[in-house]
């Protein structure tokens, strides 16, 4: 008889190693998917270009219902099927509306949640985030209408909502507390380069500023203050100032958590029937916010749930590509340096371009490149595998380097 | 528009190649220039250097106007001015206070209106010229053997020989057409051997048979022990020896003492005794033997020794004058050999005779109605500058050359002239080294514009025809010298009209009193005697002697008369010497010196045309691998040398072609072009003391490397106007300007400095691209304007500086794609676009990688195939050899 296995989250990283653990052992698991959004599991990272109306919902869809029932998955979705309680005793989830399934192997994939600001106002009507299908809904509807909207986080998500409701006809305002946009991905230079190029498509910014209270009309939101006293005029509020791990199933369950749930290199978590995988772990003190690591999870997480059991989690270089059309930007590791690292900076004002590499002993340890991101994925390996550029150092920030002229 | 196709001569070496010039725009100066199919020195071929001289022809940096002191003045001041001068100096200090440096870039009319002037009226031999540098031992080498200066050799000798010895002669680059005659020879006849001996591999190796690396300086002892050997293995032609020769035996003797073993004449050159014993052996058992010896024969202290010991060997069998045997002088100038004619040199009078041959200075003064003929050798190159530097010589006029670059102990001519009361200079060209230090500047007729005849090293008289009037208030060297000489006063025998008339005078003078009743000298033009105007206008190349009935004579000396009293031939004893300054503990390295492939003299003309500039743009210096491991040199880097007369810099060249401890560095570069290029700082004044030509080719020196702090590369649009530093060169591309830069004291802002440093003279920086590598200091930054590339500029700490190869090829672009823009700071294409490498054949801008790519795609076996596929070596053919490295190095 199979065993059976539960995995709570129908989202990227639990659907991932579903998929992954089918390859390798389609007929260990009876699979059974909660999901709390009524959607079959879908692309949340393409959520930016459906907000910007240049892909429907059909088109980032990875499987519809139909697949879960050709797989013979349960799935579990919609309203009352998210999961109230994980009963570890009995080996059991409980959902919301009080359907048990019982699993030999959990796996949780809960993801993360938006951070809301505790700000004065922040529940009203027109104040939400940017997670899921439902919100980029309400954002378009509410493009239809209204006039004014404020995006608070000037990091890779705000500005992918900014630069979706702009080209909805918004008048979009960026409102952020750090003095520099994506400061997590990228220096005041290339962020300089960055807002210079999102001005002239009309968006607006107000840097270093953060909002002291959203103000309201009958409970709908009818404008921001921001901290320096400017008033603006606001009919939507997207809250995009980070992310947290939902965790809170995990930690009433009494598995180990900080800030997310704590997993091992094999992506087990404290109980041995339990893994967890996205952006609701943490593992060797990180958590997750990028695709690439998540689905190095996954395949991992499936690799031991399908019995092989041999991979090992490492922790991947974070790289950013920021999903903003006619903007090409590439950030990844220590982009910033300290005071042991050599910088090499390219600047191209009229075209746009900004390059910069960081270097710690000849090796490549850092690199944000701006407006031309070809051979991002040579520098990514260059990090990675801690090549000594010293022979190409000259010729480095140009683009790869023909392996006969490197050698 | 009219196009007129006029045949006139090529400027550069003494090959005399014929050309077909189509003038387009004569207003312009346009010009096509194509090989005279026709000419017998070239039939058609010319080298980079000839095939490109219609780009030298432009009003670029010519001298248009009289000046005196810095002024412009009209010709009437300028010349009066120098007659004053010139006759005020004489009156008070006697003629010897007084002298002409002249050139083999003058043509025979100028030249001998110049040599009557200073020996017949003046009244001292006080004139000598550049080709003392050149020739002058050839000169003396053949007058002691063959009683007169007579080349008894020409071109299809090489043609007919059946063994060819270069010695001291990379004829490859510096003879170009000449060596492609003995190449297209060789494969048409396979049995004709060639051997190289030069202590350098050189592009001349590259069809040798066999290549002898002598020690440098040495070639008098491997001479001088052929003699013996010729004599120990019975390989004399006693006969003709005993017939039509004098000396033998005395020869002989020396020989057999100095040289008379094999193994040690080995030893002492630094060579194998198999390889001595073979170019031994084929010498003796080869009738037709030419032996062809250049400048690394000639230049030296015992230049003249080294001629005659070659001419010993010829003698000894009979091989010479004869089709395919002979010693055969190559010169180095377009006219050298017509001022050896008109006996242009401070120890030669007229015409082929002798200044202290008191029947010779008598027949030279009847001739040109003369009181005072001088009748003492003057002071030769050399001398006459040492004789400026200390006061005795107080005026001096240069005419077409440039001795603060050629001269040896450049520095202190330098400083001679400084010091000079009265410097003269006539020179097409406004700003050169020499130019700049002179007192008066006369603007001469250039190339383009003159009028008159040439002498080549076959002794090929050939007409140089104006392909345009003369710019601004330029007049002919012999119109300049002739107004000089009337406002001294010897106004009626200098009243000349036309280089025709001079041009009959000239000929009139060498069958004055020759022969019949009087002994006969080899030079007698007397055919042209009486030429007229017309017949000098489509004189047609012959090779002198020119007498009544007679078209010229191809070969001297083959029915075994020559020119001494007695009409035999002399053998010299020659005691073979080392050259003067031996390596030592303090200068350990044997600097040579010579001219490269693309480059003419010192680059007043060549400098002017972007395809020549790019095989070598800048000055460096060869040195064995060996020898730059040893001493912390490694490929590419700045390098000092210096000797006990003075010191250059130049960039560092690690080749095997080069022999431990020898260095070579280039001849051409001047100040004009780079701050501490000059070689002939460095150059040692010590000369023959016979023929007086200097030992360019062993000084010895010391190198080190040379600690810049930085390193700059700058290409730009237009020339930019750079601060001194320690060192700088420029250098004219293709579309752009070249400059490279670099300092002894570190740069702490690069960025500031660089940005400064280019404000003079571009002032836009509103399109830019800067790149920075603090750590490493490194800056470099681009400039445009409309998308156009203007400058870039690479500033760099490691002396890592990118191939300029790609960058220049930008500038012929009116935009740049975004990917060109991206990458042009990596000095490096894009990935997909194809970086030529460093140019190989200059006529089709191909470069090294293209080449060697082609070889290995097309599996390319032959320089034709190569031809075929990317052009290479389709043109002037002046890269054959470089393409045949390339075939070897590609396929390894």
């Amino acid at each position: 008889m199979k065993q059976k296995l539960v995995v709570i989250g129908n989202g990227m990283a639990g659907m991932r190693t579903v998929d992954e653990l089918m390859q390798a052992e389609p007929n260990r698991y009876q699979i059974a998917v909660f999901g709390a959004e009524p959607h079959g599991n879908y692309n949340r990272i393409m959520l930016t270009p459906v907000l910007f109306g240049s892909k429907s919902i059909a088109d980032i869809m990875i499987h519809d219902l139909g697949w879960y029932q050709a797989h013979d998955i349960t799935l579990h979705c919609g309203p009352g099927k998210a999961v109230a309680k994980i009963d570890r005793y009995h080996k059991r989830v409980i959902a919301q509306d009080g359907s048990t399934v019982a699993y030999d192997r959990l796996l949780i994939a809960t993801g993360s949640l938006p951070l809301l600001p505790d700000i004065p106002g922040n529940d009203c009507q027109g104040v939400m985030g940017f997670r899921d299908i439902g919100d980029v809904e309400t954002m378009i509807k509410t493009a239809e209408s209204k006039r004014h909207a404020v995006v608070l986080g000037g990091g890779l998500l705000g500005l992918e909502a900014a630069n979706g409701l702009l080209h909805r006809g918004m008048k979009v305002t960026v409102v952020n507390r750090a003095g520099h946009l994506l400061n997590r991905q990228l220096d005041a230079t290339a962020a300089g380069f960055l807002q210079r190029q999102l001005q002239a498509k009309g968006m607006e910014f107000k840097l270093g500023v953060s909002i002291a209270e959203i103000m309201d009309d009958n409970g709908r939101i009818s404008g921001i203050m921001l901290s320096d006293g400017t008033r603006l005029d606001a009919d939507l509020a997207v809250m995009a100032t980070g992310i947290k791990a939902n965790m809170a199933l995990a930690q009433n369950a009494g598995l180990q958590c900080q800030h997310g749930i704590i997993v091992n290199d094999c992506m087990q978590t404290s109980d041995p029937a339990i893994f967890a995988v996205g952006e609701c772990v943490q593992h060797r003190g990180l958590t997750f916010g990028l695709v690439a690591p998540v689905y190095e999870q996954a395949k991992v997480c499936a690799n031991h749930l399908s019995g092989h059991g041999f991979a090992s989690y490492k922790s991947l270089l974070a790289a950013t590509i920021l999903k903003v059309t006619g903007i090409d930007l590439f950030s990844a590791g220590d982009f910033e340096g300290d005071d042991d690292c050599e910088k090499l900076v390219l600047i191209d004002q009229a075209q746009g371009i900004y390059r910069k590499i960081v270097l710690k002993n000849n090796q490549v340890t850092g690199t944000i490149l701006y407006g031309d991101t070809s051979d991002n994925a040579w520098y990514l390996n260059l990090i990675k595998q801690k090549t000594d550029i010293a022979d190409i150092r000259p010729r480095l920030i140009f683009g790869q380097v023909p392996p006969a002229q490197a050698a | 528009m009219k196009q007129t196709i006029i045949k006139t001569t090529c400027p550069y070496c003494g090959v005399g190649c014929g050309i077909e010039a189509t003038v387009e725009d004569a207003e312009k100066h346009i010009v096509g220039i194509k090989g005279d199919p026709e000419h017998p020195a070239n039939f058609g071929r010319l080298c980079s250097k000839g095939a490109t001289l219609s780009e030298t022809v432009s009003l670029e940096n010519r001298l248009l106007y009289p000046e005196i002191d810095g002024e412009r003045c009209d010709w009437d001041a300028a010349l009066d001015h120098v007659a004053e001068r010139f006759n005020a100096i004489i009156e008070q200090h006697g003629p010897e206070a007084v002298a002409f440096y002249v050139s083999g870039q003058l043509l025979t009319e100028d030249y001998y209106v110049a040599n009557k002037l200073m020996k017949g009226f003046i009244g001292s031999a006080n004139i000598d010229t550049n080709s003392r540098l050149c020739m002058s031992s050839a000169v003396a080498g053949y007058k002691r053997a063959l009683g007169a200066d007579v080349v008894p050799c020409n071109y299809e000798d090489l043609e007919v020989a059946e063994l060819i010895v270069l010695v001291g002669s990379n004829a490859a680059w510096c003879h170009p057409v000449a060596f492609q005659r003995i190449r297209k020879a060789k494969e048409n006849n396979p049995a004709l051997k060639v051997v190289v001996i030069d202590p350098r591999t050189t592009a001349s190796c590259d069809i040798a048979d066999l290549h002898l690396p002598i020690k440098p300086g040495m070639d008098g002892f491997l001479f001088t022990g052929l003699l013996a050997y010729l004599h120990r293995t019975g390989k004399l032609d006693r006969q003709y020896i005993a017939s039509h020769t004098e000396g033998f035996e005395d020869a002989l003797r020396v020989a057999k003492e100095t040289a008379g073993d094999l193994d040690r004449v080995a030893e002492q050159c630094q060579l194998s005794r198999d390889t001595v014993k073979q170019l031994y052996d084929w010498f003796a058992d080869t009738e037709k033997t030419v032996t062809v010896y250049s400048q690394g024969i000639n230049q030296s202290s015992s230049g003249t020794d080294k001629c005659n010991a070659i001419i010993n060997c010829h003698l000894a069998g009979g091989k010479i004058g004869k089709p395919g045997a002979g010693p055969f002088s190559f010169t180095g100038q377009p006219n050298a050999m017509g001022g050896r004619e008109v006996g242009g040199l401070a120890n030669t009078l007229a015409a082929h005779m002798d200044l202290e041959n008191p029947e010779h200075v008598a027949r030279v003064g009847r001739f040109w109605q003369a009181p005072k003929v001088a009748d003492k050798q003057g002071l030769k190159a050399v001398e006459m500058f040492e004789a400026i530097a200390t006061g005795k010589i107080k005026a001096v006029w240069i005419m077409a050359t440039n001795p603060v670059v050629s001269m040896p102990d450049a520095d202190k001519v330098r400083d001679a002239l400084r010091r000079c009361p009265l410097v003269v200079v006539s020179d097409c060209i406004r700003n050169t080294d020499t130019v700049d230090l002179a007192h008066v500047r006369l603007p001469a007729t250039g190339w383009s514009e003159k009028n008159g005849t040439v002498t080549n090293l076959e002794r090929r008289i050939s007409r140089q025809r104006p392909l345009f009037a003369a710019s601004g208030e330029a007049k002919p060297d012999w119109w300049i010298i002739s107004q000089v000489a009337k406002r001294m006063g010897f106004g009626d025998v200098f009243d000349y009209r036309s280089s025709a008339e001079i041009f009959r005078e000239h000929a009139a003078l060498s069958a004055f009193e020759n022969g019949g009743e009087f002994p006969v000298r080899a030079f007698n033009l007397s055919a042209f005697a009486n030429i007229d105007q017309s017949r000098f206008d489509s004189l047609q190349p012959v090779q002198w002697p020119v007498t009544a009935g007679h078209s010229g004579t191809a070969r001297l000396c083959g029915d075994g008369q020559f020119y001494t009293p007695n009409r035999k031939a002399r053998f010299v004893p020659t005691e073979p010497r080392s050259p003067f300054h031996s390596p030592d503990a303090e200068y350990p390295f044997t600097l040579n010196t010579g001219r490269l492939r693309d480059q003419w003299h010192t680059m007043t003309r060549t400098g002017l045309v972007a395809k020549l500039n790019t095989h070598r743009p800048e000055p460096f210096v060869e040195i064995h691998p060996g020898d730059a491991g040893r001493l912390d040199l490694t490929q590419g880097c700045l390098a000092r040398i210096e000797s006990r007369c003075g010191s250059m810099l130049a960039r560092v060249e690690m080749t095997s072609s080069q022999q431990l401890g020898s260095l070579f560095v280039p001849m051409h570069w001047t100040a004009q072009y780079s701050s501490h290029g000059r070689m002939g700082a460095v150059v040692n004044p010590v000369v023959d003391p016979l023929s007086g030509q200097p030992e360019s080719k062993q000084t010895p020196v010391k190198i080190s490397f040379w600690p810049s702090q930085w390193q700059v590369l700058i290409l730009s649009r237009i020339p930019l106007s750079l601060p001194e530093c320690e060192y700088s060169v420029n250098s004219k591309g293709g579309h752009f300007w070249r400059h490279q830069l670099a300092g002894l004291s570190p740069i702490m802002d690069a960025r500031s400095w660089s940005r400064e440093l280019l404000a003079k003279d571009l002032n836009d920086v509103s399109d830019s691209i800067e790149y920075c590598d603090q750590g490493q200091g490194d800056y470099r930054t681009a400039r445009f304007e409309d998308g156009r590339l203007q400058s870039c500029l690479f500033f760099t700490t490691t002396g890592q500086l990118p191939e300029p190869g790609w960058l220049s090829t930008l500038f012929a672009k009116t935009e740049l794609t975004r990917k060109e823009r991206l990458c042009l700071l990596g000095g490096m294409p894009p990935q997909g676009e194809e970086d030529i490498g460093h140019t190989i054949c200059s006529c089709f801008n191909v470069g090294e990688k293209t080449i060697l790519k082609a070889i290995k795609t097309h599996d390319l076996t032959s320089v034709a195939a190569i031809g075929q596929c990317v052009n290479a070596g389709t043109g002037c053919g002046s890269c054959l050899p470089e393409l045949k490295e390339l075939l070897l190095s590609g396929k390894g």
